[in-house]
């Protein structure tokens, strides 16, 4: 049976891991490469490293970073945040990116989707959505979740696999870095409407939140950054108890 | 010296750095005729079956040259298919046919998703080279939404929505479906059981 994913999130600003509450107010959490060591070594079945100010700097995504954090890893690796065109996919591509996570530029230009999924393959191709709650549905926004657009998670999140896109990251605004739990609601709504995977992010803050948005949520990954930042164990410990509770995990 | 085959189908960063890992020496021929030189060939490849069609004709014939002469192939994800007659998803294109019978999409519905993306387990179905010290329910990398069928060649599967080939071994041909290069341990045992037939 195909299991559920977890992935550990790194967000980096100039070559360190940070994280923020609710995308702002980042703070200093460690060096990327040796907390893939780390995760990896600990089980995760995926990484992925966002330049998280990358778009609102106008800077590709530390190819230095990539380098070091894919040459630790024998997992799959996906890289975001500022990639906008097709050669700043080739570099994170080249520098040992697995998949590219595209969010404000694929907004602007969904055909960048459909190059891309033509050139790597749409296994390579992952299309970050992140949304809030406005006015009973999903408002997308972007650059960072600083710009609001007229697009629903839902309707894009069709359009985006249309185009080619072979995954969604899924962030819930209103939850990133609060640790009051995925907004299954959210992850459910996007999941049921697309036949590509989902991957829920934003939220996590307890072992049940990751059973939730597994079953609730109906996510098929679920992403997080401090809950395995701050425990050696967090990863095996999970796993453990999402196994008790009947979902299907990687040993 | 381990040929890896660049057709045009996806990036090789990973399998690259999966060989590299243990131990093993890769070139990139740049010609059909650059595969003399070759004590085993790789046949990467992620995407439409369609990207396939860049290995007909001297590559393909090249390659069922080595493969006669005993020089083992590894086809991994498309590579895999690549290795049957054809499939489903892009039927006017041939395979290597070295395996009888074509690959057809994953059944969609009850739940499952296609393309089918994640760490599934594998149930080994008969002793293999390749797969030697893997244990039984390992779990491996897939994506993919085309799969290859079981026939007596099959040496693991997995089932999502149908039981398919997982891997697949004939002699000097090994196939699999999964990626090795991004399936932790399990993954890179495969890869070093390879290199160790590309000695002999």
């Amino acid at each position: 049976m195909l299991s559920k994913r977890l992935i550990a999130c790194l967000d980096v600003r100039n070559g360190c891991v940070v994280k923020g509450v609710n995308f702002e107010g980042l703070r200093n959490a460690g060096d990327p490469a040796a907390l893939a060591r780390r995760y990896n070594e600990e089980g995760i079945d995926e990484v992925v490293v966002l330049d998280v100010t990358a778009t609102i700097e106008g800077r590709r995504a530390f190819e230095a970073t990539i380098r070091a954090v894919s040459g630790e890893l024998f997992i799959p690796l996906t890289v975001g945040g500022g990639i906008r065109t097709e050669s700043d996919a080739a570099a994170a591509i080249d520098a040992g990116a697995d998949k590219v996570g595209v969010n404000s530029a694929a907004l602007a230009d969904p055909a960048l989707l459909t190059r891309l999924a033509w050139r790597y393959g749409s296994q390579a191709v992952v299309v970050a959505i992140d949304a809030k709650r406005a006015d009973g549905r999903f408002q997308v926004f972007s650059r960072s979740g600083s710009t609001p657009t007229s697009r629903d998670a839902v309707e894009w999140a069709i359009e985006a696999e249309a185009h080619g896109a072979g995954e969604v990251l899924l962030t819930s605004i209103d939850r990133d870095g609060t640790r009051a739990g995925f907004d299954c609601e959210l992850t459910a709504a996007v999941s049921t409407a697309v036949s590509i995977p989902v991957i829920a992010s934003g939220g996590a803050g307890t072992f049940d939140h990751f059973t939730e948005v597994f079953k609730q949520g109906q996510a098929d990954a679920a992403l997080a950054a401090s809950v395995f930042h701050y425990s050696e164990h967090a990863v095996a410990e999970l796993k453990r108890h999402l196994r008790d509770q009947g979902i299907p995990v990687r040993c | 010296m381990i040929a890896l085959i660049d057709y045009g189908a996806g990036n090789l960063t990973s399998v690259r750095k999966g060989f590299a890992a243990v131990g093993a020496e890769l070139y990139t021929p740049a010609t059909p005729t650059d595969l003399d030189r070759a004590h085993a060939i790789v046949v990467p490849g992620v995407g439409h079956f369609a990207a396939t069609a860049g290995l007909q004709g001297p590559w393909t014939e090249a390659i069922r040259g080595a493969v006669a002469r005993r020089v083992p192939l590894l086809g991994i994800c498309l590579g895999l298919q690549w290795l049957f007659e054809g499939s489903d998803e892009a039927p006017t294109v041939e395979g290597l046919g070295a395996i009888a019978g074509t690959c057809s999409r994953l059944p969609q519905g009850g739940g499952l998703k296609v393309p089918h993306v994640g760490w599934n387990s594998l149930h080994v179905s008969q002793s293999s080279r390749l797969l030697s010290g893997v244990a039984e329910n390992v779990q491996v990398y897939f994506t993919h939404s085309y799969a290859a069928p079981v026939t007596p060649e099959t040496a693991a599967t997995c089932e999502h929505g149908a039981r398919f080939a997982a891997a697949v071994e004939s002699g000097n041909i090994f196939g699999v479906q999964f990626h090795p290069e991004k399936s932790s341990e399990a993954g890179l045992r495969m890869l070093r059981n390879f290199a160790a037939a590309a000695q002999g």
